[in-house]
């Protein structure tokens, strides 16, 4: 039976749990009432969720630990028990009789269906695939069950008007709270593992000083291995220039933009202005990037090229500056509302001392509030430029593939994020050099960015402490 | 203070009998009349930078909605040409007098039958290659809509209905003034007979513009006259909701837990940094994630939106974190305080007194964080949700794909059909946003509280 129906179950008994020990807590009430005994230690409901503590919570940690297990342990055995010659294949061809094998064990295809060269593999391990996930279902739905009702029981049996419920309960309740908080360490420790791993397999294959210092990307590897001329090259320093000159372009538009009307808000428009300009900015900041991109691909590249051939310049139709250029508007209302958050963190005496001696208000901003506000407008810089690195769609849909090293904004670059996207959209085996070259690039863009949010963060820190 | 204000008039009028106080202050020399005279210009320049600057933001932003809605309100009405199609049994390829199976309708050949009535409307058109332009004026969807007509109601074979047929994508553009009539044949992707059939058409008005429901109802296609943002929008839903129901409880937890629980030690401060630095992290880096822990480490389904939304839970969780704290922040120290003097302890403080009281906040924020993800393309791509997907997904561990992913798709599809629906589909998406933002303002205008 599926196991949604076993969650359904599981949560009908936890909930007859639930009332059950509410229930027996106002009878103990009742009883001691009548007695002029003392009062119950503790509410009604916090027995009734003492039960589901017992009850429902060993019973879908289970569950879900089983759900996440389940399909990885099955397969291992599956591959363990397959006939050797098959076992010996490379593993990009396991894999596939995996997925076939997987299909036929649910029906999609019939063995008819199956590729001649891997039938006879699919055919041997697919009765113990069947047979093992039988046992894997009764076995869950036995285990869970008795796990629940046991639970249930012990409960029961621990049920007094003595009992104290709310402590067990609240003291559970905060390690949950805990995991809870623990789930975005957890995430990044994945994202560092999965980065890692995949790296180190890519690394294994290309050498980091290859990856990090050639001047060369074409990560076409030859399929069969007589195929001419595409050993594939994993230099990566096209990519990274390419990243660093749109980033570059990026934040020569939105710095000096982003700050001015930061500045422009918080010191000089006029309350009118203000409500109509904030709105605005959040409306731009709020826009998705697959429509910047889409505005970048569409409007502004054909229109940066005709504006440079009307001047005679060469430009190429996916040019750095045009995605350049829309990576910065994008980035303007980030920019500014950092900067109006820091710019009006600086005392308000600070200005009216420096208006006392007469200075006017440019005078102000730029000698006293700036200078006072410079930490964090470079920490807001920073975790700019460290999302300018990041940015994904502007790039695939205005930059295009053309893995060049120039400095020419005019010319076609690449970006890491770009090839990033690439090399995994669509169907592709794992294990080649090709994909796992996504996964270096990835760490390559996770530690640089990394970097610049905690030195902004270090800097923000350090401002706050300043003036709080 | 008397004394300049008597000396000011003074010196205004009699400027010439008598130094006045302003002539012998150093400040109005004239090299400082100069500096000034400087300084106020050097103001008004810096003043005329930050409206350079709010302006340039102003006209991007204006630029950029009026590229997607010029292009994109085409998208919603679709050309149509009127035709007579005689419903024969014989032209559909039905055998016997019927009544006939609904699967035999189906599989009858209803392209046949409009190609038929097409010719006809055109007797003069009869060499083969003509023949081939004139059906491919219309859509294979003009067929579908007749075919779902006689489904509905069988009794229609055999007589001569009159139809709104959809046109080709080609013919679409071509009316809608996309494809300009001036351009040299050779560069046009409709040609001069074609041209002229349109006349022909236009002139007996049986051409025209209908509302393009298809595009509401249906999901993606290689068509651009037969595509529709349903299949996606739904894709969205799901994938939102997977992302609501574990970014929303876990996010609030751990901000319940950071802000009223956490004691001040080293753990903490990892927890804190790490919520931090997670909310900078590039998305595309959260696809890589996803793509190696939960396809290749945990086998679960490509482009589903299980896990979609798993990804994006994981992305928005630092977001709505932040949120939730502030919200919980400003529910001012006196309640707790209150409650506690009461003898709450300190989980019915919270669950019974500031969670309720941060509550409007928590939404608001939670609610700006998931609109926010509903814009999120590169870590779907990821995972494989750029699947070409024709039907209306049924399930989350369907394949399916997200209104985002679709206008990527769609904008890198080379037929000109495609730019308008590309806008159109942006339009959907930003009306999306734009509801989600409005009910958050709302609800925080309505629910805000200055303690």
């Amino acid at each position: 039976m599926p196991l949604s129906t076993l969650a359904i179950v599981l949560f009908a008994l936890t909930v007859f749990g639930f009332l059950f020990g509410q229930r027996r807590a106002v009878a103990f009430r009742a009883e001691s009432r009548a007695r002029n005994g003392p009062p119950l230690h503790s509410q009604p409901g916090y027995h009734g969720w003492f039960v589901v503590i017992w009850c429902g919570l060993p019973a879908l940690v289970l569950l879900l630990v089983w759900v996440a297990l389940e399909g990885t342990i099955i397969r291992s055995l599956v591959i363990d028990s397959l006939p050797p010659e098959v076992k010996s294949r490379d593993e990009s061809e396991i894999q596939l009789i995996m997925a076939q094998l997987g299909n036929v064990a649910y029906g999609v295809v019939t063995l008819a269906q199956v590729p001649e060269t891997i039938r006879d593999a699919v055919a041997s391990g697919v009765g113990l695939y069947n047979s093992l996930r039988a046992t894997a279902n009764a076995a869950i739905w036995v285990l869970a069950l008795s796990l629940c009702i046991a639970g249930l029981l012990y409960a029961r049996r621990r049920l007094s008007p003595h009992l104290r419920a709310r402590h067990t309960v609240e003291r559970v309740a905060n390690v949950i709270l805990f995991l809870c908080s623990l789930i975005a360490i957890l995430t990044t420790v994945g994202i560092v593992l999965s980065l890692v791993f995949e790296a180190t397999r890519f690394f294994a294959r290309v050498p980091v000083t290859e990856f990090l210092f050639g001047t060369v990307w074409s990560p076409q590897t030859a399929i069969r291995a007589d195929q001419v001329g595409s050993s594939g090259a994993f230099g990566a320093v096209p990519l990274f220039a390419g990243t660093l000159l749109i980033a570059t372009i990026a934040m020569i538009v939105a710095l000096p933009i982003g700050l001015m009307s930061a500045i422009y808000l918080s010191e000089y428009a006029p309350p009118r202005v203000r409500i109509v300009v904030k709105p605005a900015l959040e409306i731009l900041a709020g826009i998705p990037t697959v429509v910047y991109g889409f505005f970048a691909a569409l409007t502004v590249a054909p229109a940066v090229r005709a504006l440079g051939e009307a001047i005679g310049l060469q430009v190429a139709a996916q040019s750095a500056l045009a995605a350049g250029l829309v990576m910065g508007i994008m980035i303007v209302p980030f920019v500014s509302s950092l900067s109006d958050d820091v710019i009006n963190a600086v005392p308000q005496s600070l200005r009216d001392g420096s208006y006392g001696l007469g200075a006017t208000r440019s005078e102000t901003v730029k000698l006293v509030v700036l200078p006072a506000a410079i930490p964090g407008i470079a920490a807001s810089f920073i975790l700019a430029l460290s999302r300018a690195l990041g940015e994904t769609m502007i790039v695939v849909m205005a930059a295009g593939l053309a893995a060049n090293i120039s400095a020419n904004p005019l010319a076609a670059v690449s970006t890491v994020t770009v090839h990033i996207a690439a090399l995994l959209v669509g169907d592709q085996e794992f294990d080649s050099p090709k994909t796992l070259s996504a996964f270096a690039l990835g760490l390559v863009l996770f530690v640089v960015t990394l970097a610049l949010n905690l030195i902004a963060l270090r800097v923000v820190q350090a401002y706050r402490e300043k003036y709080d | 203070m008397t004394e300049l204000a008597a000396a000011a008039p003074a010196g205004a009028e009699g400027a010439s009998l008598r130094p006045s106080t302003r002539d012998l202050s150093p400040h109005m020399s004239d090299a400082a009349r100069a500096r000034l005279k400087t300084r106020y210009r050097a103001e008004q320049r810096f003043r005329a930078y930050g409206i350079a600057a709010i302006s340039f933001a102003m006209l991007s932003l204006v630029i950029l909605l009026w590229t997607i809605l010029s292009n994109g309100t085409t998208a919603f009405f679709q050309t149509h040409i009127r035709l007579d199609v005689p419903v024969g049994a014989d032209r559909l390829g039905l055998q016997g007098s019927g009544p006939w199976t609904p699967t035999e309708l189906r599989l009858a050949s209803w392209d046949r039958t409009i190609n038929l009535a097409m010719q006809e409307r055109f007797p003069a058109v009869t060499s083969r290659a003509d023949r081939n332009l004139l059906s491919r004026m219309v859509s294979p969807g003009a067929g579908e809509d007749l075919r779902n007509m006689v489904i509905a109601d069988p009794a229609l074979i055999g007589r001569t209905v009159q139809v709104w047929a959809l046109a080709a994508s080609d013919i679409d553009m071509f009316w809608k003034g996309h494809i300009r009539r001036d351009v040299p044949e050779a560069e046009r992707r409709v040609n001069d007979r074609t041209v002229g059939w349109i006349d022909d058409l236009t002139a007996r008005d049986e051409i025209r513009s209908q509302f393009n429901t298809r595009f509401f109802t249906s999901a993606s296609s290689v068509r651009p006259e037969l595509v529709g943002v349903a299949g996606s929008v739904v894709g969205t839903l799901m994938t939102l909701l997977v992302c609501m129901a574990l970014a929303v409880p876990v996010g609030v937890l751990a901000a319940i837990y950071l802000e009223e629980y956490a004691p001040k030690n080293r753990i903490t401060d990892i927890i804190e940094v790490n919520i931090n630095n997670l909310a900078a992290v590039p998305s595309i880096v959260f696809g890589l994630l996803g793509l190696a822990v939960f396809l290749n480490f945990f086998g679960m389904p490509r482009s589903a939106p299980l896990v979609g939304g798993i990804v994006i839970a994981l992305m928005s969780l630092p977001t709505v974190i932040i949120a939730t704290r502030a919200a919980l922040r400003a529910v001012p120290p006196s309640i707790r305080e209150a409650a506690l003097g009461v003898g709450a302890s300190k989980m019915q403080v919270i669950l019974h007194h500031v969670l309720p009281l941060a509550m409007p906040g928590i939404m608001t924020g939670t609610i700006i964080t998931l609109a926010q993800a509903l814009g999120e393309t590169a870590p779907l791509l990821m995972i494989g949700m750029v699947a070409f997907v024709t039907d209306i997904p049924n399930s989350v561990t369907a394949s399916a794909t997200v209104l985002p992913v679709q206008i990527y798709m769609w904008a890198g599809s080379p037929e000109r059909g495609f730019v308008e629906k590309t806008s159109a589909g942006i339009m959907v998406l930003l009306v999306l946003l734009l509801a989600m933002n409005a009910v958050a303002i709302y609800l925080r205008k309505k629910f805000e509280r200055r303690w």
